[in-house]
């Protein structure tokens, strides 16, 4: 925690308050609000630094042009913007992220709900062995689930073999070679990886919700499906919208997956706008302007898309 | 709760639960498995998809020993994740704490605009904290890694939303007993939020031990390269040792499986207490 040093000065410099309530309270009260802000500067003053500026420097990197070191202003300032339209390989992986997107993150949260929702039954056996059990991919990092899945989808690896065993298929196929298949691999991984984390969001918020509402529901003669839609969604509703902003959030930004399972193959057909972003920025012939162009497409994505589920959040309460 | 037998009548109507369940655990759980066992097997059985295990465990160590520095990559991880998580909890929980209990007019506003900062990505700051850092001087530096990610959002959020539940008699006693408002947060609340810290340190540990991105760009310098950073250039080259890499990645997930099964009830409790 914070050093001893730190802990003493501070309880030193105030005297301890002893003073009856009687007396003259304002001073006291004022000077536990300057406390309470105390309490939150280094934090605020952190974000401010690593979040607020850079993202304005962003910006304005985003209006400039030039290789390396030699930056100056681009001429019309929005000639990064315009060059997105016309650069083919940005529009794929825009395409591949918002395909993942649209994809991945409905059938997840869906799954994540169903699986909380057995889970939460009292009656059910071995709860908190299948909860481990659905939870532990999230103790797994990104690139090693990324690199496990590599080995299992190679085309000489286990699931072509497993396949070919079964008899469902006659050929090995080159799962990471193929447009589609490539990206349908980052779709299982992503399944695998992030639904058990969203389960128990929504694991929680079933466990708050009041019992003596489902009773209700239960002696005005609701089955189960009726409870579940008309009483228990509701009341999920600001956990729904949690989870969706941090998938979207999440798979905007998708990175190690991009990077470790597929390498964005093939030909860019599996790659994501973080790694694209990564590639023009920080590999060959860095071009920090343009990149900071496609960094504010995220940001802009992710701002629009978070605001939209609010909005959807708040009008249905 | 084990001990309770379902009622005979219902129990058949529950088979397909226990099915669906069962086919999920077992899609979870399999990929840790084959990670597990193909560590022990050389590259031949792994392709082979020999799904027992082998014992090539120490031929793989011989020669990932002999490839990489797993020393120096385990060093700079540890160093990166306990440092952040220290740091983070003390600089969150504080910030989360004055949230709560010092409650005026004002702080929302901090607390929505914090809460901004939560829908800023990674990528849309990356470039500029690059500059930003090696302007002074510290690309391949730990600490370019570990400052960015000590104060963060959602451990603020994660200790403001617990806070509602500690009880604010305490600190009015602990007041009229003469202690002061440092001493108040670190003996009495820390000890209290017991849950709530040890969720923030698996969240945090975690996701700095696991982080990519922000240090495959700032250290550059192979000599103070991540686990994550180093399973990736196990790809690097024209073959593969499946082998070899499954149990670079092993090692690479030993320490978070750790945390994750020491603290997982903590960490459940935590978000339970969080969202009350």
């Amino acid at each position: 925690m914070t050093s001893d040093g730190a802990r003493r000065r501070r309880r030193d410099s105030p005297p301890p308050d002893f003073t009856p309530r009687t007396g003259p309270w304002l001073s006291t009260a004022r000077r536990r609000n300057l406390t309470g802000w105390g309490f939150l500067l280094p934090a605020a003053l952190l974000i401010t630094l690593f979040s607020f500026v850079p993202m304005i420097q962003a910006f304005v990197l985003a209006l400039q042009t030039g290789r390396g070191a030699r930056l100056g202003w681009a001429e019309p300032l929005w000639m990064n913007f315009e060059r997105l339209l016309h650069d083919e390989i940005f529009k794929l992986t825009m395409f591949n992220t918002v395909f993942y997107l649209v994809i991945q993150v409905p059938i997840m949260l869906i799954l994540a709900m169903v699986l909380a929702n057995l889970l939460n039954d009292p009656k059910l056996r071995f709860k908190a062995a299948w909860r481990t059990m659905i939870f532990l991919p999230c103790a797994v990092s990104l690139v090693s689930y990324s690199l496990v899945f590599r080995t299992m989808f190679a085309t000489d690896g286990l699931v072509n073999d497993a396949l070919m065993g079964i008899g469902l298929m006659q050929e090995p196929l080159n799962w990471l070679g193929e447009p589609w298949t490539a990206r349908f691999v980052i779709i299982i991984g992503l399944l695998w990886r992030w639904t058990g984390y969203n389960m128990i969001f929504f694991l929680a918020a079933l466990q708050n919700i009041d019992p003596s509402s489902l009773e209700a529901a239960r002696i005005d003669g609701a089955g189960s499906f009726k409870t579940f839609w008309y009483v228990t969604m509701p009341q999920l509703r600001p956990m729904i919208v949690l989870t969706g902003i941090l998938s979207i959030n999440g798979t905007l930004q998708l990175f190690d997956e991009s990077w470790a399972l597929t390498k964005g193959g093939p030909a860019y057909t599996s790659m994501s706008m973080s790694h694209y972003l990564y590639e023009l920025a920080f590999l060959k012939n860095p071009n920090v302007g343009y990149a900071s162009a496609i960094s504010y497409v995220i940001l802009i994505l992710v701002a629009v898309l978070a605001f939209i589920q609010m909005r959807a959040g708040d009008r249905r309460d | 709760m084990m001990m309770r037998a379902p009622r005979r009548r219902t129990s058949w109507r529950r088979a397909p639960r226990y099915a669906f369940l069962s086919v999920f655990a077992l899609f979870s759980v399999f990929p840790l498995y084959f990670m597990l066992v193909s560590a022990t097997n050389s590259t031949q059985d792994v392709l082979a998809s020999r799904l027992t295990p082998g014992g090539h465990l120490l031929d793989n160590a011989a020669a990932l020993v002999a490839q990489q520095d797993i020393g120096a990559a385990m060093t700079s991880s540890s160093v990166i994740a306990i440092g952040t998580t220290v740091l983070a909890l003390a600089v969150c929980a504080v910030a989360g704490y004055g949230f709560e209990i010092y409650h005026s007019r004002g702080k929302d506003i901090v607390m929505a605009i914090i809460m901004l900062a939560m829908m800023i990505p990674f990528a849309a700051v990356m470039i500029p904290l690059f500059r930003l850092f090696a302007r002074v001087g510290m690309v391949n530096s730990l600490g370019a890694v570990i400052i960015p990610a000590i104060s963060t959002p959602l451990l603020i959020l994660l200790f403001r939303q617990s806070s509602r539940s500690f009880p604010h008699e305490i600190i009015e006693a602990a007041r009229i007993d003469g202690l002061g408002e440092l001493s108040i947060f670190a003996r009495i609340y820390v000890p209290t939020m017991k849950s709530t810290f040890a969720a923030a340190a698996v969240i945090t540990f975690m996701t700095s031990w696991n982080n990519f991105l922000w240090p495959r760009v700032i250290l550059l310098d192979n000599a103070v390269q991540t686990m994550p950073m180093l399973i990736a250039n196990l790809t690097a080259g024209y073959v593969t040792d499946y082998g070899v890499l499954m149990l670079a990645v092993l090692l690479t997930s030993l320490p978070t499986i750790l945390v994750f099964f020491i603290l997982q009830r903590a960490f459940a409790q935590g978000i339970t207490g969080a969202i009350k």
